[in-house]
């Protein structure tokens, strides 16, 4: 492979990247390609904006008094960290970035089914995460993510209106790149690609858009009576004028926690295209996979009160959502014995993507496995509202799902880019990762069991040693996440251009041009085989 | 590229589809599952809107009774009249007939225009018995009394879901309003043919649900009280 | 990992203290489901670094045979979890069905959580903040409320938690087995100073609780208190005692059922005494007119409280004075 730098203007073929120039060419672009690298960047941004507020607590928390902010501050940074962390970066990101990318190459497509609204999608996620960014600049929020009532509605002086406008917006979003998925999965498939022949990459975004159409729309209608109650005093939510706190917690976790598997499922299918790729082999259990993505999307409807076990809610109605939530984990248990049974006799390789897919399986293993403490009653009594739940789903959704989401990123980099980057920092960057999230994350759950309350921004002395060592682990993981900014971004200009195929993989994507043109393929293909046609593809796969 | 744009102006199909059917096909997923994430977005507030009415019963009764019975069945009778011209609407667009459905659009709009007319005489009216919750809520005389006995924080209670749930009912009329204006100027540039009418029939699909949720909502929230 | 860390910090304390009787209970569930993913996790980890090491590519045209998947293998390990999920949701919901009833002789304390203390009373009138003194060996019941958003009154050394509701009751209850100050912490954020809402339980042994108990400063019971609430807000005026007044009375009202003017007949509990002082519209007593005024804003949930005592003393179902 040459690794000359080559002049893009001069050398490099018309792909969608270089098909126009100019700001109104990318503002006012119907190209999926295009949409997905403006999501990339917007997320990028709320990412650091996120990870900021999140080196500020845990720098706070590193002394049990708390000195480095007032504790009406850090009640404000937790409260945006989970906003901005949940709603602008880990909701959107893979399907709104690898998603818009991949779905119209994964089925051979030339676009979406409806650019329009994808623009449009993009468009109202910048909306929405502008008047949040004004709420968190004109004096912040204080409520948690959670938005409890009647603390949020009757009680809080800070900028909740403007918060719940702004993730009402954003909820649009997400609901409009479902509903374009399932539509362009639907009716938009290539000749011979039938549904069992779909990479496990569309079934997860399948499953993920389901949730995305059918659970949003419950998250605007609550946070819209909640914004109705803040700015007009009435009842709905709070007890003194009227109305059930209880409420707004059923209605809000009808929504959120669907809104769970909305983040872990599109890693999950990026996981399944790496795995497949670098063992050389076809996703072991292929069917029961496809299956299980859609029991979880199913399933997670079924479990919401789960998070209101110590509500005073009846003892009955506990026993059933605990049953619920035990099954729910079920299938992403038989996920993982999949993934990890198609390594056996594979060929595999270390390639940076394939770091990410490991770790994903072990930290998404032990987060999930976490879960059973919570599942359980008589445990998650003891373990509400404390440490334990913050390592829980920080390591389902950072050892899970932005493992899978830089993995992706790492796969699939070259058919977006064109360009290649050093695998050795990237591999580097995998392992800090991973060993600076452990460093975290683990002290979080003895934290937990000891007793330390979540959402404390000042504590009693014997937690300190244990929120220094998580402290420290955020530094290293910090130091992790910055790396792969910095060669990326290097790579654009400066890596060595990427061939069709640089990892010998299967699906349509890999036979387009990296990167693809504008309309993606000159005639849309036939799929004569079935997915991960690894050892029969021995001509037509080119090994790069 | 120029190839696809001429298509596009000719038969109105998007250059990401392989032919008319395909996009027709996948028109008609896309509006039904929006449809979908209404019934859910509905389904919220209706869900809560029970919730409190089996809390308090007395109350919502009595808010119920308030509501002018003769405007809400007007307006009922109004709505199933715009979803049969809407329907012929696009019956027109299907066979071809411009200027019936140009027509049929616009009188789709005037029977809309007067649902909404008639709702803000009687949100005007609630101003007037100065029942409009935090803004104006001050009942008074008969309309006290048959608020009073169920208590008067559960029927405010009461009519904040009337306003949330009517008004997010005329919001999506004012944007169906929109929606059918639109359609009116493309029909009468000819823009849909027997090969191509997918737009009305979206919109038609639209104005059918808005028309549906009011189906609900008319006995939800006048007729429950029981007083006949 | 946990082995890891177990290793290395043994000197550091992986749980708080056991000092309630639910509380080895709870540890044991805890050390199960921990051996479970501890297996779990190493099973998996193992796994995947063997897989990784002896698969590894050797050359670069290496092309594995496919292996579609195993239908006795998918049975096995979707059976298997499926049984070991089963197990912790017996033995879970069997702990917590036992412990969410409080045995009857509890001590009964009454809670209110308000931003950013908590308000504790003691049966025989003493009064807390921040602290709740109990005996050694005798169960304790606690009837909560908030007066303002939700909290949450947690123990981790009993393992008990519940949220503090405002406009409800909720409840829970413990048997501390050892003496000695135990954190409190409020755990469900409630604002500003949620991490400064803490306090503690002090468990004495019985002779020196008595003591304590006699020593401070004593208040009236919660029955007397709620009687002298009663007289003083007028609602001896309409509730006689006789039943000959506009209102009904309320001697043997606790825990009775009563007919309603809607035709509804509910329980008289402790929601619906709060219910009927806060908001007396929303039920009416069959046969009485709806004049009883709102008291809302008038009485705190502590005056409240006692009035429910107060109206409990005059007489229940079980005869309990």
């Amino acid at each position: 492979m040459s690794t000359a730098l080559l002049e893009p203007r001069v050398q490099a073929p018309r792909n969608y990247l270089n098909a126009e120039y100019g700001w109104k060419s990318w503002l006012f672009t119907l190209d999926h390609k295009r949409i997905a690298l403006l999501y990339m960047v917007s997320i990028t941004v709320f990412f650091l904006i996120g990870a900021s507020f999140a080196a500020l607590m845990r720098i706070q928390l590193l002394s049990p008094q708390g000195e480095l902010v007032q504790p009406e501050t850090y009640n404000k940074l937790f409260t945006l960290h989970g906003i901005v962390m949940i709603f602008f970066f880990l909701i959107p990101s893979i399907p709104a970035v690898l998603g818009n990318f991949l779905v119209p190459l994964m089925v051979g497509a030339r676009d979406l089914a409806f650019p329009k609204l994808n623009l449009l999608s993009w468009y109202i996620y910048v909306v929405g995460g502008l008047f949040t960014l004004f709420a968190a600049i004109a004096g912040g929020v204080d409520t948690g993510w959670t938005f409890y009532t009647p603390y949020s509605s009757t009680y809080s002086n800070t900028q909740v209106t403007a918060v719940a406008v702004g993730v009402f917006i954003t909820g649009f979003s997400s609901i409009l790149t479902g509903l374009n998925f399932i539509v362009t999965i639907h009716k938009m498939r290539a000749p011979g690609l039938t549904w069992f022949r779909m990479p496990l990459f569309l079934w997860a975004m399948y499953a993920t858009s389901l949730i995305m159409i059918l659970g949003t729309p419950v998250l605007a209608i609550t946070i819209f009576l909640l914004a109705i109650e803040h700015l007009f005093h009435v009842g709905i939510f709070s007890p003194a004028l009227g109305g059930d706190p209880l409420l707004f917690q059923h209605l809000f976790w009808f929504y959120s926690h669907p809104a769970v598997y909305i983040m872990i499922l599109p890693s999950m299918g990026v996981v399944s295209e790496i795995i497949a790729c670098f063992s050389r082999k076809r996703i072991f259990g292929y069917r029961v996979v496809a299956f299980s993505s859609v029991a979880i999307a199913v399933l997670g409807f079924l479990v919401w009160g789960h998070h209101m076990f110590v509500t005073g809610q009846s003892v009955y109605a506990g026993l059933v959502f605990s049953l619920l939530s035990f099954l729910v984990a079920i299938p992403s248990a038989i996920k993982v014995f999949n993934w990890t049974s198609t390594l056996y006799k594979g060929s595999i390789s270390y390639d940076a993507p394939m770091l990410y897919a490991l770790g994903f399986i072990g930290l998404f293993t032990m987060g999930g496995l976490t879960g059973l403490f919570l599942a359980s009653l008589a445990t998650d009594v003891h373990l509400n509202g404390t440490y334990f739940i913050v390592a829980h789903f920080h390591y389902i959704m950072v050892g899970g799902a932005v493992m899978g989401y830089l993995g992706g990123m790492h796969f699939w980099w070259p058919k977006i880019s064109g360009r290649l980057y050093p695998n050795g920092w990237a591999a580097f960057a995998a392992v800090i990762i991973f060993i600076g999230f452990n460093l975290t994350f683990f002290p979080q759950f003895v934290l937990g069991y000891l007793g330390m309350p979540r959402r404390y921004a000042f504590y009693p002395a014997e937690f300190q040693v244990l929120n220094v060592m998580s402290t420290a682990g955020a530094s290293v993981l910090g130091v992790g996440y910055l790396i792969p900014l910095i060669y990326f971004i290097w790579s654009m200009r400066y890596g060595p251009v990427a061939p069709k195929n640089p990892w010998g993989a299967t699906g349509l994507e890999w036979q387009t041009a990296s990167p693809p043109t504008t309309e993606n393929f000159a005639e849309i293909p036939v799929v004569t085989q079935e997915a991960y046609a690894y050892s029969e593809a021995e001509q037509e796969v080119n090994l790069g | 590229m120029a190839d696809h744009v001429n298509l596009e102006h000719a038969t109105g199909m998007a250059h990401q589809f392989e032919n008319l059917d395909q996009q027709q096909d996948a028109d008609m997923l896309g509006i039904w599952l929006f449809l979908v994430t209404e019934i859910m977005f509905f389904g919220g507030v209706f869900a809560s809107y029970a919730i409190y009415r089996w809390f308090y019963l007395p109350a919502f009764e009595g808010g119920s009774h308030i509501l002018d019975i003769r405007l809400g069945a007007t307006n009922t009778i109004v709505l199933l009249g715009s979803s049969l011209t809407m329907a012929l609407s696009v019956r027109s667009a299907q066979t071809g007939n411009r200027r019936a459905t140009v027509m049929f659009l616009i009188l789709t709009m005037i029977l809309g225009g007067a649902f909404l007319g008639i709702k803000g005489v009687e949100y005007h009216q609630k101003f007037v018995e100065h029942i409009v919750p935090s803004l104006d809520w001050a009942p008074e005389g008969k309309v006290l009394a048959e608020l009073a006995p169920g208590g008067l924080q559960h029927a405010e209670l009461y009519f904040i879901f009337y306003f949330a749930m009517t008004g997010l009912h005329a919001l999506h009329m004012i944007i169906g309003m929109g929606l059918l204006l639109w359609l009116v100027l493309r029909a009468r540039k000819g823009a849909f043919t027997p090969h191509y009418f997918a737009p009305v029939e979206v919109v038609g699909l639209y104005w059918h649900f808005v028309d549906i949720v009011w189906i609900f909502l008319f006995p939800l929230l006048y007729l429950i009280g029981g007083r006949y | 990992m946990t082995f890891l860390a177990l290793f290395l910090f043994q000197s550091l304390p992986l749980q708080p203290e056991q000092a309630s009787t639910i509380a080895q209970s709870v540890d044991h569930l805890y050390y199960f489901i921990t051996l479970v993913t501890l297996f779990f996790t190493c099973l998996i980890f193992f796994l995947i670094f063997y897989f990784m090491i002896k698969y590894r590519r050797r050359s670069p045209g290496e092309r594995p045979k496919a292996i579609e998947g195993s239908l006795p293998l998918e049975i096995m390990w979707t059976a298997i979890p499926t049984l070991i999920v089963a197990i912790i949701f017996i033995w879970s919901g069997r702990l917590y069905f036992q412990n969410s009833v409080a045995p009857p002789g509890s001590m009964e304390i009454v809670v209110t959580g308000k931003q950013w203390m908590w308000k504790v009373e003691h049966p025989e009138g003493q009064r807390e903040i921040n602290e709740l003194h109990v005996p050694l060996g005798r169960p304790v019941k606690l009837t909560m409320t908030s007066e303002d958003v939700i909290h949450d009154f947690y123990v981790p050394a009993f393992r008990v938690k519940k949220d503090v509701l405002p406009g409800r009751y909720t409840s829970l209850w413990f048997e501390p087995t050892k003496t000695g100050t135990f954190h409190l912490f409020c755990a469900q954020y409630c604002g500003a100073f949620h991490a400064g809402m803490i306090g503690s339980v002090v468990v004495m042994e019985p002779r020196a609780y008595e003591r304590w108990l006699a020593g401070g400063v004593h208040g009236e019971s919660p029955e007397a208190a709620g009687e002298r609430v009663f007289k003083e807000s007028g609602c001896s005026t309409c509730h006689l005692a006789d039943g000959s007044g506009p209102g009904p009375s309320l001697n043997g009202l606790y825990g009775h059922s009563v007919k309603l003017s809607s035709g509804q007949t509910i329980t008289a509990d402790d929601a619906y005494i709060h219910e009927s002082i806060v908001l007396p519209a929303a039920k009416i007593v069959e046969h009485y007119q709806p004049i009883m005024p709102s008291f809302q804003g008038q009485l705190t949930e502590e005056q409240i409280l006692n009035l429910i005592a107060y109206v409990r003393s005059l007489g229940s179902v079980t005869g309990k004075q």
